[in-house]
């Protein structure tokens, strides 16, 4: 996808990939047809939504739409739009996202309705740890806990990178565990966020720490890249495309993912 | 001369809370949420009334817009209550992505905007707020000229589906339309009939600008009174039709002559039928401290800048059918 437009973010969707993987598939309480009101379902919001490549890549499997139109990403008229949007109805996605910080707040709110609707299932976000210098983030994270939001479950994508190098070199996240303790979150650590299992087993125990009165975040140490040797772990490939050579070589080091569509 | 007729006082803000008390009511679905400005937008009738629809927020703008945007989709019709330069200037970009571009039920209501906040000063006396709140794709601007009238639109917004910025004020102001009255979002209202000239206001300026036309009328000057409530989608007839009639426009508001009521009243003028048009708005300044009064006189957005303004339309009217 990112390929085919010579654009797009395939670091950051290549680290993620377990997890999007785990919570569609194994996690997430979803009906097969998208509904915008969520009512009866768990919900996901994409605060860091430049990672969409891996987002539209799992909602397609998941059926909301036909995967070949995954080859209409970033094009013109396409639904697939460089960071997710509502504007064409893409079924799956219920908040544009790209301008980072604004999904925890949206994550929130969505939360309260579903407690004012009586509506018990989940909400589940997910954010880039350099995300997390934008100070709405914190605003929610005051927020969540004020309100007991407990019912949610926000992950932190925590690779270390950004676009311009490391987080400890950009501005550094420090304490990242303490910071989020000090707002009163029920804080989980998965030590390896690129390796499947522990994925699932993590946010199956995040799940029975919900309706505790305190709103949950997963630190979830990922290697950006993940999967393809020479994209792991640098943020280079924040968000830069593979050139025709480069894409072969990655292909080649992970079969699974040869293009079908 | 009084061609119309003052029912008594009141802020407009107060006409935003008591219908927002109102639509706790009447709607399930309506939620309140501000940043620690709930006395200030009049929100204590609804919170005392529906403590769980209520949302206080603290001063945190931005969460609270997310917030909101959030709500929409479980099916709630949240309403967001601040001053007008914290629910615009402060959070333009989480009210363009999380609510405008993604077409969310979010009702941004603003009160003390304009210099008729009076004493705070420049910080907090935004006069950009329309324009930036107009040129949003999908969103709806409204500006009530009354305490009535916001009430009106208050209740009228719920029933509107999408995003909407709402804009009303502090001071205590005439109350001149009718509490039951038609109020149709988008239609613009014809409140003193002319032939000579026809000032377009929003807003406080409304009264601003009926006062002016009594002092003309004694004159012996004509000057149709518009009230465009709705800046967006903008009733596009009702400024061809007038200046059809008259011939002649001014535009008055309490915001800055860019990116206002009279910047889209002479768009369509310019595109369709140009006519000569004044403006009676901020000219490019920020505000200070002193009283609504005070300051209304020193910006130009007083009675007599709209007369003096008026004069000058006919001016050019006259030297155009001359030459």
């Amino acid at each position: 996808m990112v390929h085919a437009v010579n654009s797009g973010h395939p670091g950051g969707s290549l680290g993620c990939t377990e997890f999007f993987t785990a919570l569609f598939f194994k996690i997430m309480h979803r009906y097969p047809a998208f509904q915008m009101d969520g009512k009866g379902e768990d919900l996901f919001f994409l605060s860091n939504g430049h990672i969409s490549p891996v987002y539209y890549s799992v909602l397609a499997r998941c059926g909301y739409f036909p995967i070949h139109e995954l080859s209409t990403f970033r094009k013109l008229d396409s639904r697939l739009q460089g960071h997710p949007a509502t504007e064409e109805g893409l079924p799956g996605v219920r908040i544009a996202s790209g301008s980072l910080g604004q999904g925890l707040s949206v994550a929130c709110g969505a939360a309260l309705a579903k407690k004012l609707n009586g509506d018990s299932r989940l909400i589940y976000s997910l954010h880039g740890d350099g995300e997390l210098q934008e100070g709405q983030i914190w605003e929610a994270a005051m927020f969540a806990t004020h309100y007991k939001i407990d019912r949610l479950i926000a992950t932190i994508d925590w690779n270390g990178q950004q676009i311009d190098g490391s987080t400890d070199k950009v501005m550094s996240l420090r304490d990242l565990p303490a910071k989020w303790q000090a707002f009163g979150w029920e804080v989980m650590i998965l030590e390896n966020g690129n390796d499947l299992e522990s994925v699932i087993n993590t946010l199956k125990e995040a799940r029975t720490q919900t309706g505790r009165g305190k709103p949950i975040v997963m630190l979830m140490k990922t290697e950006m890249g993940f999967g393809v040797d020479f994209m792991m772990g640098s943020h280079k490939w924040h968000g830069v495309a593979p050139n025709d050579e480069q894409l072969a070589l990655a292909l080649a080091q992970l079969p699974q993912t040869l293009g079908d569509y | 001369m009084s061609l119309i007729t003052i029912s008594g006082y009141n802020d407009t803000r107060s006409g935003f809370g008591d219908a927002l008390y109102d639509l706790g009511k009447t709607n399930p679905e309506v939620v309140a949420l501000t940043a620690d400005l709930a006395g200030s937008l009049k929100m204590d009738k609804f919170i005392a009334a529906y403590p769980e629809r209520f949302i206080q927020c603290g001063i945190a703008e931005a969460n609270m817009m997310g917030v909101a945007a959030g709500l929409t989709i479980g099916g709630k019709i949240p309403f967001t209550g601040t001053f007008a330069n914290f629910s615009t200037g402060r959070v333009y970009d989480q009210i363009r992505q999380s609510i405008a571009y993604s077409g969310k039920n979010v009702k941004i209501c603003a009160s003390h905007a304009g210099v008729t906040l009076g004493e705070d000063g420049a910080t907090h006396q935004i006069l950009e707020d329309i324009g930036m709140m107009k040129m949003l794709p999908r969103m709806t601007v409204i500006v009530p000229c009354d305490y009535n009238q916001t009430a009106l639109a208050t209740r009228a917004i719920a029933e509107w589906v999408g995003p909407v910025y709402l804009r009303f004020g502090r001071p205590k102001w005439p109350i001149f339309t009718p509490a039951q009255d038609l109020f149709v979002i988008g239609r613009a209202q014809t409140f003193i009939h002319g032939k000579d000239l026809t000032i377009i206001a929003c807003g406080h300026l409304v009264w601003k600008a009926i006062e002016a036309a009594e002092t003309l009328r004694e004159k012996g000057i004509y000057a149709e009174v518009v009230n465009m409530h709705t800046i967006k989608p903008l009733d596009e007839a009702a400024i061809l039709a007038a200046a059809e009639k008259t011939g002649a426009i001014v535009t008055a508001e309490e915001h800055q002559i860019n990116g206002g009521l009279g910047e889209s009243v002479a768009s369509v003028l310019g595109r369709h039928l140009p006519v000569p048009l004044e403006m009676v708005a901020v000219k490019d300044k920020f505000g200070q401290s002193g009283t609504p009064d005070q300051l209304l006189k020193k910006y130009g957005l007083d009675t007599p800048d709209i007369i003096l303004a008026a004069e000058a339309v006919l001016c050019r009217k006259k030297i155009d059918s001359i030459s």
